[in-house]
């Protein structure tokens, strides 16, 4: 007897078949926003109470402000963020040709100030380059997530996704085992979210600042007691590459805020 | 120069002393002997359940109504002195993978066979047999 059940366990099947076990479909995709109460959702909502637009504000200033021995904007090059810089962050980790491998959005802000203005690399989660990068995601901010598109990505997409799946530290958790396998249930009372990364950089309460999703990484793995991986290690930037085609499709919100 | 030999050998003596585990048998589906030799202190035990360092109160929660941050990954405590002799509780706590390999549970007693684990915590068990046993004698008394 075929049920109803069979026959929507076959469509599942034929309409999905890119999804890997245990990974999270689409449509039950769902940003850390929907996992936070009213107050903070309200803190992100009004661009007047949130706190990362203060850095998306000093990085627009940044983008126009000439710098390095090339004297040279963000702007003489790319011209008006708001048209130039739409849908870019959605994007990254990106592929570099030149390199041969995907970088971030903060190592390309650092390698067009090294290429193009003769500066020096802004250090990471640096106010300046969280600024710049939540500028440029800004102009995202609505924008589905399609990082991890590009064909040339793939290698490095599957490399992410070990990571994601690798058990690790002395606690001996992989990512997987909170954020795909147990989502809504509560760490010592806080929620866990299926760990979209869709408002990055964003303001966390507990930082009291902005933060990159690095140093979130980062600090899940300093939960897990395991020895984090260096600030724009091959490791991170493939996590992070991963868990952005994970989002696939969810709107980007930079610059967001949790708790 | 010397000084520094001696520092490295000392400091190396040191954490190879901390290396090593308490040898246990496991019978059946638990450890009945004690890890240190002698019964462990249930008020201890109750305190290392809730201290966050020890991580238990992270994913389970209990009778601890003192404690607003409570988990619910894993099984309420509640009852456990009931539902699991002392052998069985202690097996539980030192490799609770021994009865399902994929679960979330960490070994509490366990330096190998673990990746990148951090360095202040690289070669040490989560728990030391003494906290093992404090935490086996108070999840002993939880009973409905």
């Amino acid at each position: 007897m075929i049920s109803w059940r069979a026959i929507a366990a076959a469509i599942l099947l034929v309409t999905a078949p890119a999804l890997l076990a245990g990974e999270i479909p689409s449509d039950a995709r769902r940003s850390g926003y929907a996992f936070m109460g009213p107050d903070t959702r309200a803190m992100q909502d009004d661009d007047t109470a949130n706190p990362g637009m203060l850095f998306v504000l000093d990085g627009e200033q940044l983008w126009k402000k000439k710098t390095g021995s090339a004297d040279r904007a963000c702007a003489d090059c790319h011209g008006d963020a708001r048209t130039s810089m739409k849908g870019v962050a959605a994007r990254y980790p990106a592929f570099d040709k030149d390199l041969g491998r995907p970088v971030t959005l903060d190592q390309r802000i650092n390698l067009c100030r090294d290429n193009h203005q003769q500066a020096t690399p802004l250090p990471y989660e640096s106010r300046d380059l969280l600024a710049l990068s939540a500028f440029v995601g800004h102009q995202s901010r609505s924008s589905p997530i399609t990082a991890g598109d590009d064909p040339q990505l793939k290698p490095f997409v599957d490399q992410g996704r070990g990571l994601f799946m690798q058990r690790e530290g002395q606690l001996n958790l992989a990512c997987t085992n909170c954020h795909d396998d147990n989502f809504d249930k509560r760490l010592a009372g806080a929620p866990i979210t299926q760990g979209q990364p869709t408002g990055y950089p964003l303001y966390r309460l507990e930082w009291q600042t902005l933060g990159s999703l690095e140093r979130r990484l980062r600090s899940c793995m300093s939960g897990v007691r395991a020895q984090a991986y260096d600030y724009g290690s091959p490791e991170l930037v493939a996590l992070e590459l991963y868990l952005m085609s994970r989002a696939r499709g969810l709107p980007m919100e930079t610059p967001a805020v949790r708790p | 120069m010397i000084h520094i030999a001696v520092l490295i050998s000392a400091s190396l003596a040191c954490s190879a002393s901390a290396d090593e585990l308490v040898p246990y048998t496991i019978v059946g589906d638990g450890i009945a002997v004690s890890l240190t030799g002698s019964s462990g202190d249930a008020a201890r035990g109750r305190a290392l359940v809730l201290a966050r360092t020890t991580t238990c109160i992270l994913c389970h929660s209990g009778p601890f109504p003192e404690t607003r941050f409570q988990g619910d990954l894993a099984p309420d405590l509640a009852g456990a002195g009931n539902r699991w002799s002392a052998s069985q509780l202690r097996l539980r706590l030192v490799d609770a993978s021994r009865f399902n390999p994929d679960t979330i549970m960490p070994s509490y007693y366990r330096n190998d066979g673990l990746v990148r684990v951090g360095r202040n915590f690289a070669g040490k068990p989560i728990l030391s047999a003494a906290e093992i046993e404090d935490i086996v004698a108070f999840l002993a008394t939880l009973r409905d």
